[in-house]
This record gives structure tokens, C-alpha cells and sequence, in this order.
């Protein structure tokens, strides 16, 4: 099993407000390894891209970290000053975001801004900076790469610019990649484009990447494992095979139900009540209970914490702890 | 019947008769003189034609700028045509007469952005109540009864009457959309991406809402989407489009199975599924073109696979497939070296 790379260790991030405190991230931990990708799923408002602002240290004031650690290869980085957390970004970490035009100066050309950050992080004469930039473009699939370095962003269609993005990401070589939402604004036929690079990026570079996304068809062709958030916590995580097809926690298992695929029809979509509460009003004990159709007492009263599993599996559920299992005889893994 | 899959060929209660919508997106005229630059015309939706049976789900699906939504703003009478015809119910949408206005009110729309489609300073109640009144379907304390009603159909609860559209969640908005455009007593809904802004567990709601009203009231649906999932899981027929231009239409099983045309198969292949997980697809080449400018013939052709020499020049008219049709040359050649073996 390859080293671990990050490590998440019971992160929380709160939002102070007028009304109170909001805690948006709520004691979560999990790990990443080399060359592996994680993917984060979770709907709207789950937490997905709070935590990886919290990793890259881009956590909008008031907001901030008021528990746990972040560690990169070893090293902690959720304590570092402002000046050597941007050292961090860019050079060990790069950042793809849902919407490249944000990620891109409409005023400089693509050869510009490529260079530019290739420098900031590397020492490189411009001549190889520009060699290297034409590279990137060439392995994130920019035709004629040499030719269209010098247009502008605005010359390129969405999908290309997301290509460029991604290798602005990649230009000092870090070791991981965030990518928040990089196919949810392109249409199918680019995202599988794009899909494709990153998993490319992983298996070429042993480069780390962090696919945030709602779309589990995203994540089941490009995550070696998927992180399930809900209301800000981590309800289950492991092999994306196995947290697909044989879900655990009751909340995964419904969301897995309520997509549907091309493969095959199902009659009905599986239905999960209700919505996934605002973070003001999270009830006591599991954030899941007022939905879960297999709640029981202590579900209401005690927060479950994630249970190790077969399979290097965890899910934060008391169906799986050994004293539920004793309350709640013939409770099936798969139930 | 919700399930999709065969029925007997049932009348048509709305024809899209080589319907087109072309847009002036001309720099100003000042412009125009000192860059030199020509009048430029974008045709969004080219000659569409098709028919959408009495209780079916009829799909459209297509990547952005494809012309689904100008198809349905067109049939619902928001954006005039350049041409073609539509016919619902066999009479032909002209103008805005009276005639038109009866006729219109058997049809409605739920549009992709349910925060958009409300008006914010209004209460659901009249929200729901507003084509109920337009119509003059019913008047004084029926009209309360009715809205109560209807907010119970979309899962919603009587009191919900009261309060104001940002009280309530995405899902939520888009059940009284939903409930606003049962209001008029419809048979027909156009539905635009209707869950495209939803999170998947609540786009799962109200897709089996969706399906349970169709049983119940016997509605017919023009279903948009560009989610292929989606649509397997709703239509009964699907047409796919490119760039304006209807390519395939078959039936939702024959479609996903054995599709014919070659764009229809490059987008099966790109659509990313659960049951994917560790396999590895087959590369999708290029992107849409330009809209304003499209590659000459198919417009296919400069990622088509099986790109022969007239597809450059000629655009492939509609050859039958089973119960439907598809759009291009090779299709309509395989299908000749099957019917006639040398
Ligand atoms: N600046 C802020 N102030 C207060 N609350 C915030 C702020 N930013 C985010 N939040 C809250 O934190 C929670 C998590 O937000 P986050 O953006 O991480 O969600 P997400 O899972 O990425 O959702 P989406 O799928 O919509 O992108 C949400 O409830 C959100 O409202
Ligand atoms: N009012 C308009 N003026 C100019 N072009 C338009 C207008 N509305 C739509 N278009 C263009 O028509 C094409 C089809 O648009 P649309 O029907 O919205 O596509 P879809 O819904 O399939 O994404 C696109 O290229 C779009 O940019
Ligand atoms: S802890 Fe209880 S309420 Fe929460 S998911 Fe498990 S069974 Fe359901
Ligand atoms: S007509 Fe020619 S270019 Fe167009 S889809 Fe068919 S084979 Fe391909
Ligand atoms: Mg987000
Ligand atoms: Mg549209």
C-alpha cells in the first residue's frame, strides 16, 4: 500500500455568525495516498468544498479551523503562516475549480500565465518555462499545443479552458490536486475528456487528487475510494467498488438508489424523505435520524463515530457497533 | 402506464412539423460597418420534426446550445418560430386568439431553475392559484380548495398556502412549480431539465412524482434533459439533437441497446455511470463546434468515426429505423447492405 500523502485528522470549520456559531465541518478525518484518487461526494451544502479550502488553507474569514490537523507527507500545513501556505498552493498543491474562466486572466495569454506560474515555483529560464508550458498543454490534450500557447482565454472553448486549468494545476509538479467540481460545468462529452486527464495525471505523475463532485458517475469511473459527506460529517468512506455496490451507512444506501444509471431500468428510484437539514438546525445524536428508516434510540441521543469495517471500510453509523449489533440482533451488514 | 417500453402506435397529440428558430446575433449595425463584418444569423433549432403520443414521455436530449430549450419555449409559445409548424391536437398554433388561449391552457411548462420560475414577492398559495384565475376555471373559497388539494398531490402540506417561495428548499420550490402547472388541469407539460438543479435524492423525488402524476391524471410529457440517465429512467421515445438538428429518434429501450446513430453512440459511451466503476471507455474525440458557424454537410462530420467523403457536403436527410428515424449515411447504408446481402 503506497505512503500516506494527507491526512485529515479530525477537522472542524466554523462559520461565526450574528445567530451564532455555524459549524460546517464537524470533526472529520480521512486519509489520501500516493497516486490514488479520493473522490468527495455529498449534495449541496454537505461540506465538500469547505474542506478542501480548509486542506489549501483558503477558508473565507470570519470562517476558520477551530479544530483538528492537517498533515501533507508528514509535515503539519493547518498552522502555517499566510506567506508559506501560498508556497504550499501551487507548488504542492494544485487547485482545479468548477468554473476555469475564474481560474483564468482573461487579459494575459495562455503562454503568460503558464510561464508565470511554472516560474513562481521553478527555477527556470523563460525559454525552458515555455518548453515546459507546451508540454502541459500537450499532456492535458491541447492540440497543437506550440501553436495555440499565445492565444488568449477567451480563444478557447469551455472544455479547453479546463484543460488549461488543469495545467496551470499541475505546472510545479505537486503531489496533490484539488479539483472542486471540475466536470460540472462542461457537457458529457468534454467531462469524459477531462476525466480522462485526470486519471491520466495519477497514473503518469503518482500525483494525489481529490475529485470533489456530486455526480457519482464521476466518481465511480475515476476515484480509487469515495468519501461520503452529510451535513458536514463523514458518514461513510472506502473502495469506490464496494461503497457503490454494497453501500453501508442507511444514508449512502439511499442516495445510491435514488441515481439513475443507463445500464438498466428500475421501476422507482429509491426515495430518501425529506432534505438534508441547514447547519442551524442539525439534531442531536446522527444528523441522518429524522430520515433514517432504520433508526433506533441511542441514534437519537449519541452522535455514532466511524466504525472500522472489512475491506479498510468506515461508516459512522450504530448499526455497526458491537453493542448495536448485541441491541439489535440479526442487523446484516448489507441490510 | 409509466413503465417505458413498447405500446401501439397512439395518435399524436402534438406534431412538430419542420420547426426552425433562427436567431439575428449581428454585431450593431455601427460595428458591423467599421469592422466589415457581415449580418451573422445562428440557426438554433434546424427543420425539427416529430410526433409526441397521447400519455407518453417524449425525451429530447442534447449537449448545451443544441436547441432543447428554444424547442420548448417555441412549442409553449414563448419564442415565435422562423418556421414549421406545430399542431396540438390537430389544430395549428397561430397567433394569440381566443382559440389560442383555450388551447394553451391545456398545456404548461416547468422551466430547469425553480428559484427563477417563482415570483418571490408572491404566496405559493397564489402562485398555484394564478392560472386557475387567468382561465377562469374556478372562483371564490373553490379556488382555496383546489390549490390545498393540488399542494397535496406535489407532497406538500395545505399551510404551505401562506408562505413565500424562499422559504422553502430546492425541491421543494420545484414540487410548486410543479403544482402550479397541474393547476390548469393540463395533458400536456413541457418539462425543461426540470431536476437539473437538484441535489440526486431530491431530483429522485421528483422524478417518481413526476411518473405517479402521469399515471394519475394520464398526462404526456416532452422530458428535457441533457442527463442520459435521467431519461432512460422517464422517456418511452427519445430524440437526440445536435446542434438544431434532430439526429435520432427511437424508442428508450431500442436507443440505449443497439443506438444508430454515431453521435448518439459517442455520448452513450461518455456518460459517466455508477456501474462504471473500473472499467475504461472508449475516448471521446473533439467538441460541439461553433453554433454561428457549423461544420458544412452533417454536422457530424469532424468527429464521426465513420465520416465518409458526402457527408462533407451533403447534409443526411431522415432514414426510418424501426419505429423511428436517424439521420445520416452510414446508418441508412448499413441498413441497405442488410436488407439486400450481395
Ligand atoms: N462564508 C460562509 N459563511 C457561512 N456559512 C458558510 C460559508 N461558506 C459555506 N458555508 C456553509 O457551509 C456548508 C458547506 O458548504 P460547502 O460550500 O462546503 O458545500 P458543498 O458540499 O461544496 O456544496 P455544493 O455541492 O453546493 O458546492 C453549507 O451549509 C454552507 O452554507
Ligand atoms: N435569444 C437568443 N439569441 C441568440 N441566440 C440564442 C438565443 N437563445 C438561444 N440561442 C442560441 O441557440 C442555440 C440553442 O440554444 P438552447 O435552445 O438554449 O440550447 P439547449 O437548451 O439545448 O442548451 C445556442 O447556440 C444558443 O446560444
Ligand atoms: S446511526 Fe442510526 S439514524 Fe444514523 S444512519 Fe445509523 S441507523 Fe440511521
Ligand atoms: S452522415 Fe456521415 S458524418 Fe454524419 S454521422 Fe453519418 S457517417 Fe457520420
Ligand atoms: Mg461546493
Ligand atoms: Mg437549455
Amino acid at each position: 500500500m503506497a505512503e500516506t500523502l494527507l491526512s485529515v485528522r479530525n477537522l472542524v470549520v466554523e462559520f461565526p455568525t450574528r445567530r451564532g456559531t455555524l459549524r460546517a465541518i464537524d470533526d472529520v478525518s480521512f486519509d489520501i495516498r500516493r497516486g490514488e484518487v479520493l473522490g468527495v461526494v455529498g449534495e449541496s451544502g454537505a461540506g465538500k468544498s469547505i474542506t478542501g479550502a480548509a486542506i489549501i488553507g483558503l477558508i473565507e474569514p470570519p470562517g476558520r479551523i477551530t479544530g483538528g490537523e492537517i498533515h501533507l507527507a508528514g509535515a503539519r500545513i493547518d498552522n502555517l503562516s499566510p506567506e508559506r501556505m501560498r508556497r504550499i498552493r501551487g507548488k504542492r498543491i494544485g487547485m482545479v475549480f468548477q468554473d476555469p474562466l475564474t481560474s483564468l486572466n482573461p487579459l494575459y495569454t495562455i503562454a503568460d500565465q503558464l510561464i508565470e506560474t511554472i516560474r513562481t515555483h521553478i527555477d527556470l529560464s523563460e525559454k525552458a518555462a515555455r518548453a515546459r508550458a507546451i508540454g502541459l498543454l500537450d499532456q492535458v490534450g491541447i492540440p497543437a499545443a506550440a501553436r495555440r500557447i499565445d492565444d488568449y482565454p477567451h480563444h478557447f472553448s469551455g472544455g479547453m479552458r479546463q484543460r488549461v486549468v488543469i495545467a496551470l494545476a499541475l505546472a510545479a509538479e505537486p503531489d496533490l490536486v484539488i479539483a472542486d467540481e471540475p466536470t460540472t460545468a462542461l457537457d458529457v462529452s468534454v467531462q469524459a475528456q477531462i476525466i480522462d486527464v485526470l486519471k491520466d495525471i495519477c497514473a503518469d505523475r503518482g500525483a494525489a487528487v481529490m475529485l470533489i463532485t456530486h455526480d457519482m458517475g464521476v466518481i465511480a469511473e475515476t476515484a480509487d475510494r469515495v468519501a461520503v459527506l452529510y451535513a458536514g460529517r463523514l458518514a461513510e468512506i472506502g473502495p469506490v467498488g464496494d461503497v457503490i455496490k454494497a453501500a453501508e451507512h442507511p444514508y449512502t444506501v439511499g442516495l445510491m438508489g435514488s441515481i439513475p444509471t443507463i445500464t438498466h431500468e428500475a421501476p422507482r428510484l429509491t426515495q430518501i424523505p425529506g432534505s438534508m437539514p441547514r447547519l442551524t438546525s442539525i439534531p442531536p445524536g446522527c444528523a441522518f435520524n429524522p430520515r433514517c428508516e432504520k433508526v433506533f434510540a441511542r441514534c437519537r441521543a449519541e452522535r455514532p463515530v466511524p466504525l472500522r469495517r472489512p475491506g479498510n471500510r468506515e461508516v459512522a453509523c450504530w448499526l455497526f457497533a458491537e453493542e448495536g449489533a448485541d441491541e439489535r440482533p440479526g442487523v446484516q451488514a448489507h441490510g | 402506464m409509466s413503465v417505458p417500453g413498447c405500446r401501439p402506435m397512439a395518435e399524436a397529440l402534438l406534431s412538430i412539423r419542420n420547426l426552425s428558430c433562427v436567431f439575428d446575433v449581428s454585431k450593431p449595425w455601427l460595428n458591423r460597418v467599421i469592422e466589415r463584418d457581415e449580418r451573422r444569423f445562428l440557426t438554433a433549432v434546424a427543420s425539427v420534426t416529430f410526433d409526441i403520443r397521447r400519455g407518453e414521455t417524449f425525451a429530447l436530449v442534447g449537449e448545451s446550445g443544441s436547441g432543447k430549450s428554444t424547442i420548448a419555449k417555441m412549442i409553449v409559445g414563448l419564442q415565435p418560430p422562423s418556421g414549421g409548424e406545430i399542431i396540438f391536437d390537430g389544430t395549428p398554433m397561430r397567433g394569440q386568439g381566443g382559440d389560442m388561449r383555450r388551447l394553451r391552457r391545456r398545456f404548461q411548462m416547468i422551466f430547469q431553475d425553480p428559484f427563477a420560475s417563482l415570483n418571490p414577492r408572491w404566496r405559493v398559495g397564489d402562485i398555484i392559484a394564478e392560472p386557475i384565475r387567468t382561465f377562469g376555471l374556478l372562483r371564490g373559497s373553490a379556488v382555496e380548495r383546489e390549490v390545498e388539494r393540488l399542494l397535496d398531490v406535489v407532497g406538500l402540506s395545505g399551510r404551505d398556502r401562506e408562505k413565500f417561495p424562499h422559504e422553502f428548499s430546492g425541491g421543494q420550490r420545484q414540487r410548486i412549480a410543479i403544482a402550479r402547472a397541474l393547476s390548469s388541469r393540463p395533458e400536456f407539460i413541457v418539462c425543461d431539465e426540470p431536476t437539473s438543479a437538484l441535489d440526486v435524492s431530491v431530483q429522485a423525488q421528483i422524478l417518481n412524482l413526476m411518473r405517479d402524476l402521469q399515471d394519475e391524471f394520464g398526462l404526456t410529457y416532452l422530458f428535457i434533459s441533457h442527463d442520459l440517465s435521467v431519461v432512460r429512467h422517464m422517456a418511452n421515445r427519445i430524440g437526440v439533437l445536435y446542434l438544431g438538428r434532430l439526429v435520432e429518434v427511437a424508442e428508450g429501450k431500442t436507443l440505449f441497446r443497439d443506438p444508430s446513430h454515431p453521435y448518439t453512440r459517442m455520448l452513450l459511451d461518455a456518460v459517466p455511470d455508477l456501474e462504471m466503476a473500473g472499467r475504461r471507455r472508449r475516448r471521446v474525440e473533439g467538441e460541439i463546434p461553433n453554433p454561428i458557424d457549423p461544420p458544412s454537410g452533417c454536422h457530424f462530420h469532424p468527429r464521426c468515426p465513420l465520416v465518409e467523403p458526402r457527408c462533407r457536403n451533403e447534409a443526411p436527410p431522415e432514414f426510418p429505423r424501426g419505429d423511428g428515424m436517424a439521420a445520416c449515411f452510414a446508418v441508412d447504408r448499413a441498413a441497405t447492405k442488410e436488407a439486400a446481402p450481395t
